[in-house]
């Protein structure tokens, strides 16, 4: 089937080829976007970290991607777990409301919060924002912690406590050292989440906690300029950091599971 | 916590009264009274779904009790959470940590009572060579076979001293050889700690092997509890009976009883006699079960029988088919009025050759057949 | 007589949880529905409110765009990810990885970024126009940027991907040795792919189409960005009403229709996906 491989081919460049464009950009020297530019250099990494107003947003997102990654995946955790190892009735019905924000239109969501943020006078409060993110990654982190926990024996657990251990000491001991990816990936994915979210910032930030994608939207109405493809290169740069360590930590966690029986016998 | 240290396994008497789960309507585990003494190995025998798993999880406290209470050395525990009970638990998946290496496992107990470390590595190790298992402390989990991880569940399961060890079918994923050689184990190391043992299985000859005493369940309630010998001898109910082994039972009416013997009339016209349980009381028609183990019973030819009808040790029949089982031979016999009875005959050698389609008499001794209430 | 207590099974800790939805989700929800709603007066009041926002040029203007645009591009995405999903269920190792690399990259990059990237190449003096300019096909900048065109192919770069994992998921689930009975039968590759595989990818199709269908009729970025004056989606209507004319009333109306055809088509994207799973277990 020559046809395929070759229509493959070509998709899968063209998919990359934007990313890749924004990313050779970035590097140009020139003060107009050319492609390919004429030399390279750091010209515009540089202004997008010596900008006070983009490091303002760089750091404003920081602040609130942590914040949410940590809400998000506290909770997640918590709400997996009572899912997995609970008994209680409307199990499904709760599982279907935490995935909701999933499901809505983000439009809507960020103008109901924004409904209630104005008159509550926390337009820019970084913790609310971190909050209102959170609850939109929370399906995300829910549906990775589920699948991680259910991987669990609960033979493990029992065995914990009958061993003596406390409620909070099989947690700290057994339950979460196994769980370690699902939370490390669950993590990093509510952060990443956060860190782009730009439709609840641009009506939650205001000019207080404007965040990078924030930034970017509010320049992008002005001109097209370099330097938002340095910032772009940065963000996609950021996201292949997190794709990276999230692949490094679970396959490090499965050669340790993995390891070759030894001489057992 | 306060139960810091485990006392001495002096103690380990456990009481079950009137213990009973439901789930819904149903009673998975229906008014279950015990007493088991300090020491003693006690197992719960029954079929899958006869409620044997759940008694245990409730005397464990993975499950909720409904109606009844668990008393251990005169405390009701029945309310206390499973890591205050103190009991070691061995699971039929081993649950041995994967994260943590074979010490470390052992030593899970006692970190929990945060023993000194001096204490804790002598523990562990007189733990791990009691199972024999002392090279192997820093191996982990997917590195040991089935058998090696059922040990280290078993040294992390009584190396902190527990007065109660509750096993849930420890042995059922090991191969034939491998589990009859730990049921030796289990046993030599239950005798030497002298901890009391609640042993669920559904493996009647391993609960008979290493039992002092034997509930047997069934639809949540226990049908018989006695020492292995005896219950195997004299069931109380056809259930137990042929749960327990290969098991005989022509049904017939009582005619009559006379002291610790009675006779039984089958349709045929046949009597037989046979012991009768003194605990119960039999009225002349009532319907009851002739009951003998196969190996109980012997082949005549019928050249050699006697030729009474009145026989009451005695039945005639037709060899249907010999089994060749490897140490015995098993006879199916049609007797005369249409059942099939089980000879076992032990493959010893210059036994006379028996052929399908012989006519046979099969003999027994009266006192090794009981009759059971229908 | 109580029933004893012993196992205390955690199941409080799904209430942080659940206060953070209600805090942050469920209580604004309410809040902003009800609030610009009521706040109309009676029945009546609100009646000729939603009649006036439904009914107007606007409103019904963007709805249709709304529904064309998500039309075509979910067409478009169909079309593009049937091939790349059948190359992906049907290879491994490197190949396999290679494709999935070239799927999960943009899927994962920021939406903004994506969309930037799309301005970057079809401006008046973006990529393409200058690579065409330079290669003298063309003399004037064509007009890329700005045009319902420009949205669709800005979509279809960001939805992609959802087409492409429900396909293959799919499509994964088709046993080859079907497709190698029905070829031993006698049948030609088109006759096989027309009568067995596409049939049995027919629900990844549709659950993939849903899928796409319901995030694009909820955009905002992109048309925002990528679109011309008349490239209106519900969504941007939606974000100017509050942000410019300060209509809640009005927003609140145009979102309860976004999320009434959302809702509906989810339900349809449950059941179909629900009665699949059933059929393939």
């Amino acid at each position: 089937m020559r046809p395929l491989p070759t229509y493959v081919a070509i998709a899968g460049l063209l998919l990359l080829a934007p990313i890749a464009i924004v990313i050779v950009l970035a590097f140009g020297d020139q003060s107009a976007l050319k492609f390919p530019p004429d030399s390279y250099g750091l010209r515009w990494f540089t202004a997008f970290f010596a900008d006070s107003r983009w490091q303002k947003a760089l750091r404003s997102s920081l602040l609130v991607a942590s914040l949410s990654c940590l809400i998000s995946t506290a909770l997640g955790f918590m709400a997996a777990y009572a899912m997995v190892r609970g008994r209680f009735g409307a199990k499904k019905l709760m599982l279907s409301m935490l995935l909701m924000p999933m499901i809505i239109p983000h439009v809507i969501t960020a103008i109901a919060m924004y409904f209630v943020t104005a008159p509550l006078k926390l337009v820019g409060q970084p913790l609310w924002i971190a909050l209102c993110h959170a609850v939109v990654s929370l399906p995300i982190v829910l549906l990775i912690l589920l699948s991680s926990l259910q991987g669990v024996d609960v033979n493990l657990e029992r065995a914990a406590l009958s061993l003596g251990s406390s409620r909070l000491g099989m947690f700290r001991r057994v339950v979460i050292p196994l769980a370690w990816p699902g939370i490390v990936s669950a993590a990093l994915f509510a952060f990443l989440a956060s860190f782009d979210e730009l439709v609840i910032s641009l009506f939650l930030a205001g000019v207080r906690a404007e965040t990078l994608p924030v930034r970017i939207w509010n320049s992008l109405h002005l001109q097209v300029e370099p330097i938002i493809a340095a910032v772009s290169a940065f963000l996609i740069g950021v996201t292949a950091l997190v794709l990276l360590l999230d692949v490094t930590i679970r396959r490090s966690r499965q050669l340790m599971i993995k390891l070759p029986a030894g001489d057992a016998r | 916590m306060t139960s810091d240290r485990q006392a001495a396994p002096a103690g380990g008497r456990i009481e079950l009264r009137s213990v009973t789960k439901r789930y819904g309507r149903e009673r998975v585990v229906d008014a279950v009274s015990a007493l088991i003494q300090p020491g003693e190995f006690f197992s719960l025998l029954g079929p899958s779904g006869s409620g044997k798993t759940t008694t245990l999880m409730m005397i464990a406290g993975f499950a909720d009790i409904d109606e009844g209470s668990v008393w251990v050395d005169a405390q009701d525990l029945s309310s206390s959470p499973p890591q205050r009970r103190g009991f070691g638990m061995v699971f039929q998946n081993y649950a041995i940590f994967p994260h943590l290496d074979v010490f470390e496992n052992v030593a899970f107990p006692l970190r929990a009572r945060r023993l000194p470390e001096a204490e804790i590595r002598t523990r562990v190790q007189a733990a791990l060579e009691l199972v024999r298992l002392d090279r192997f402390a820093d191996r982990f989990s997917r590195q040991l076979s089935g058998g090696q991880q059922q040990r280290v569940a078993i040294a992390r399961a009584i190396v902190f001293q527990p007065r109660v060890v509750l096993m849930d079918e420890p042995l059922g994923a090991l191969d034939k050889n491998l589990r009859y050689q730990m049921q030796v184990e289990i046993k030599q190391i239950q005798r030497r700690l002298g901890m009391t043992v609640v042993y669920v299985t559904h493996d009647q000859e391993e609960a008979m092997n290493m039992s002092d005493r034997i509930a047997i369940m069934n639809n949540g309630r226990i049908e018989q509890v006695g020492e292995p010998a005896f219950i195997y001898e004299n069931p109380s109910n056809e259930f137990v009976a042929r749960f327990l082994g290969e098991a005989n039972l022509v049904k017939g009416v009582v005619d009559s009883v006379d002291g610790p013997f009675g006779l039984l009339r089958l349709a045929s016209g046949q009597r037989l006699r046979a012991r009768v349980a003194a605990s119960s009381a039999w009225q002349a028609g009532e319907a009851a079960s002739f009951f003998i183990r196969p190996e109980r019973l012997v082949l005549i030819s019928d050249a050699q029988a006697p030729a009474h009808e009145t026989q009451t040790e005695q039945l005639r029949g037709k060899v249907l088919r010999t089994s060749f089982l490897g140490n015995i031979l098993r006879h199916d016999v049609e007797v005369d009025d249409a059942a099939v009875m089980t000879v076992d005959e032990p493959n010893a050698s210059g036994r006379a050759p028996v052929a399908a389609g012989d006519r046979v008499c099969i003999a027994w001794r009266s006192q090794d057949a009981v009759f059971l209430k229908a | 007589m109580a029933s004893k207590r012993a196992v205390a099974d955690g199941s409080w800790l799904i209430a942080p949880a659940l206060a953070l939805l209600v805090l942050g989700f469920i209580g604004p929800m309410v809040l902003f529905f009800a609030r610009t709603l009521i706040s109309q007066g009676g029945l009546p009041e609100l009646a000729a409110l939603v009649t006036k926002v439904v009914t107007s040029e606007a409103v019904t203007t963007a709805l249709i765009k709304t529904q064309w645009i998500a039309l075509l591009v979910t067409l478009a995405v169909l079309l593009i990810s049937y091939p790349l999903a059948y190359y992906m269920a049907n290879r491994s190792g490197l190949k396999f990885t290679l494709v999935l690399f070239c799927i999960i990259v943009p899927y994962f990059t920021s939406i903004i970024v994506r969309t930037y990237a799309w301005m970057v190449l079809l401006g008046r003096n973006g990529l393409i126009n200058q690579t065409l300019t330079s290669l003298g096909w063309i003399t004037e900048p064509l007009e890329l940027l700005y045009t319902e065109t420009a949205v669709v192919i800005g979509m279809v770069y960001v939805l992609l991907p959802y087409m492409v994992l429900t396909l293959y998921a799919a499509m994964k689930s088709i046993d080859p040795s079907l497709m190698r009975a029905a070829r031993g039968l006698g049948a030609g590759p088109f006759y096989v792919f027309r009568r067995v595989y596409f049939p049995l990818s027919l629900h990844g199709v549709i659950s993939g189409s849903l899928i796409v269908f319901i995030l694009a009729i909820g955009f905002f970025i992109t048309p925002a960005l990528m679109g011309g004056p008349s490239d209106v989606m519900i969504a941007m209507l939606i974000e100017r009403a509050v942000e410019i004319t300060l209509d809640w009333p009005g927003a609140a109306v145009m979102s309860l229709v976004l999320l009434a055809v959302t809702l509906a088509l989810y339900a349809v994207y449950y059941r179909v996906t629900d009665v699949r799973r059933m059929m393939g277990a």
